[in-house]
């Protein structure tokens, strides 16, 4: 999960991360009580996912309370780089900046550990910096045992080059940034520009941090998600513990097993190539067991896909044999019916592994008007495509 | 011969009495698997019946291993205690652990991986997040259903459960050395390197099948492993052609963020050291079927 800015900002905060005043607001008209509260100027920023909010537009200096209900007006409802601004975040105007830093941590899959990337070439994507200028970068590894104490930090400084008299508040802040790191479960906190201002001091002026997901059981982060942002499709999915992600084309698809759900939107994708070029409705991951309760549950949300013209079901049977997914799919569409859904775009079926004919069989004895079997997964994927095409 | 785990494998289970372990007991057993214990503190002492076979509860890993000689531990703990029980496997010196548990949050699987390099890596883990290992006809460790494909020549490793189970399905007529799903999330135990190193020197096995998918560099690096270290022919497929930057697809590792970890640069990749890689499943099974055939 990412967070927005003013997410992060509150939670390097927490972790004693030194960082201006702010607060989000989500209505232009509370852009002056907050402006006031920081002396009667601000900075105004939209609060979107997604890199260049600045050249967008989407930040602006209010020099009066008056001044940044206007900017606020402006900002919110802005579309920048097709994300739309619902928050804004009121923050404390920046002391004069003398110089910009970067420094994150990170994981490192390559190296199956953390990693710490410090420059003192900050205030632009350090991708560009890395491209440019790959000296003025230093990456240094992270024990994930070790962790970051004061000799780590000052390890990482000197690798790059801090001046000396920032050194030991870099420290700081790269001491208190480990603490987020590790106490919040993150895959990456960057801070992007860490400010050198006029007083000597050292301060976190924009970050970004990225949460695991799979640790959500030992934090509270019910505030952290965006409901916002959520695709109701994808919301609804989630509700039901499904798998799920909403794409842009045509032919639902459901499958057991994330590799082999990915595995069928490609064939799905080179099958729409012959037929008008028609591309796969979502991912959707039943898992191995696949019990008609589930499949009803992927179904329905499938079904609801208003951009969905045909359905393709891809299911192995491996220890959940075929003749089980099999009755699993009649009940499914039984349950459906019942529930008043309706049932009314063609499913392409496709099962294989154990079990495979006894399951096939019980999809032929069904005979359901809407359910066509198809007994290779290419062959499937290409009549999904072409019924998909023909429906659109 | 097969690689990491054969008939005379003894396998202890951690998390037997929980709901999954007690299934996955069973279907192991009835493979032919050597399950010569159960773990669990709180059952300790206890014997739980599969079928007619007698299989004791033992209160640590260190005491199972000197009660039965066990040298492989397959985990099934649910994900909040998976760290606890790896790190317990590390510190009684097991040869290999295998994870099953999925949804394990990243910083302990990078814990568990440092504590392991720390110990000197005595213990080979595979996993977390993946189905097992299986040497066909010989043992079976995890979840891979046992009966899809027989024994025979061809090695596979993959990121991902079902397309294993699919392309073992696929190629059951040749058969399989030992199959092994290594998992897809970011942080992993054993890599694709590591079984094609093994694969390469084991004598049982003519062939390599590799399936990767999006996220990271894996595939890249096995790539180049192969280029320099692989005599033996590598078949390859990479799932995640059509996925969306920036979603993750299923597997937590499973992401393409910016131009990094697209399924088109592994793809690349692979054919630059000399791999066969199909467009679907079945085409590299085709193809695997053509090189043995051939």
């Amino acid at each position: 999960m990412d967070l927005f800015e003013y997410q992060a900002r509150d939670l390097f905060a927490k972790h004693d991360v030194p960082v201006l005043a702010g607060e989000v607001i989500d209505t232009p008209e509370a852009a002056r009580a907050a402006t006031e509260r920081l002396g009667g100027k601000s900075v105004v920023k939209a609060q979107v996912k997604v890199g260049g909010r600045g050249k967008a537009g989407g930040v602006k200096l209010a020099a009066t309370a008056d001044e940044a209900v206007a900017r606020a007006t402006d900002i919110l409802g802005m579309d920048i780089k097709g994300h739309t601004v619902h928050k804004v975040m009121i923050a404390e105007t920046a002391p004069e900046i003398l110089e910009e830093y970067y420094v994150s941590f990170l994981l490192d899959r390559a190296n199956r550990t953390f990693l710490s990337i410090a420059s003192v070439e900050g205030g632009m994507e350090i991708e560009e910096v890395a491209a440019t200028r790959p000296d003025a970068v230093a990456k240094i590894a992270i024990d994930a045992i070790d962790g970051v104490d004061e000799a780590k930090a000052r390890e990482i400084v000197e690798a790059a080059k801090f001046p000396a008299e920032v050194a030991d508040r870099v420290v700081n802040v790269l001491v208190t940034l480990w603490d987020t790191f590790i106490k919040s479960d993150a895959l990456l906190v960057e801070v992007n520009p860490l400010a050198k201002v006029a007083s000597g001091d050292v301060i976190a002026l924009d970050g970004k941090v990225s949460l695991d997901d799979n640790a959500e059981f030992r934090h509270d982060w019910d505030e952290l998600h965006d409901k916002a942002a959520a695709n109701p499709l994808e919301a609804a999915a989630k509700e039901k513990n499904l798998n799920y992600v909403k794409l842009d084309g045509e032919v639902g698809i459901i499958g057991n097993g994330a590799g082999l759900v990915m595995s069928t939107l490609d064939v799905v994708a080179y099958a729409g190539e012959n037929h008008g070029g028609v591309k796969p409705a979502n991912f959707l991951d039943i898992g191995g067991g696949a019990s008609a309760q589930v499949m009803a549950n992927g179904l329905e949300i499938i079904l609801g896909d208003p951009d969905v013209k045909s359905v393709f079901v891809n299911v192995f049977g491996g220890i959940t044999a075929c003749d089980e997914v099999a009755n699993g799919i009649v009940q499914a569409l039984q349950l459906l019916e019942d529930r008043g859904e309706n049932v009314s775009k063609p499913l392409v079926v496709r099962l294989d592994g154990n079990n495979a004919e006894l399951g096939r069989q019980i999809l032929t004895d069904a005979n359901h008007p809407l359910v066509q079997r198809v007994d290779t997964m290419d062959g499937a994927a290409d009549k999904a495509a072409e019924l998909a095409h023909a429906a659109k | 011969m097969a690689i990491w785990l054969n008939k005379d494998s003894k396998v202890i289970v951690q998390g037997m009495t929980g709901a999954t372990g007690m299934k996955h007991t069973k279907l192991m057993l009835g493979d032919g698997t050597e399950v010569v214990g159960g773990v669990n503190p709180r059952k300790a002492g206890q014997t739980v019946d599969f079928d007619g076979t007698e299989v004791p509860v033992f209160g640590t890993v260190k005491e199972a291993i000197e009660k039965t000689g066990a040298n492989v531990s397959v985990i099934f703990v649910p994900e909040k205690f998976t760290k606890d029980a790896v790190i317990e496997a590390i510190d009684a010196e097991i040869p290999l652990a295998v994870v099953i548990t999925e949804g394990i949050a990243v910083h302990d699987s990078a814990n568990f991986w440092a504590y392991a390099g720390k110990k000197g890596n005595k213990t080979r883990i595979i996993g977390p997040n993946c189905p097992g290992i299986i040497t066909p006809g010989q043992s079976n460790v995890g979840i891979i259903p046992g009966d899809i494909t027989k024994p025979g020549r061809i090695g596979l490793v993959s990121k991902s459960g079902t397309l294993t189970y699919q392309m073992m399905y696929e190629l059951r007529d040749i058969g399989f050395s030992t199959a092994v799903g290594i998992g897809g999330d970011p942080i992993i135990g054993t890599t694709h390197i590591d079984a094609l190193a093994a694969f390469q020197a084991d004598p049982d096995t003519d062939l390599i099948v590799m399936i990767g998918e999006i996220g990271g560099d894996a595939e890249e690096r096995a790539a180049a492993f192969i280029k320099e270290n692989v005599t033996k022919p590598v078949v390859g497929y990479v799932a995640g052609f059509t996925a969306p930057e920036g979603k993750t697809m299923g597997h937590a590792g499973a992401i393409v963020s910016g131009s990094s970890g697209t399924a088109q640069a592994k793809k690349e990749a692979l054919e630059a050291a000399g791999v066969k890689v199909g467009k679907t499943p079945t085409e590299t099974a085709k193809l695997a079927r053509e090189i043995l055939g051939g």
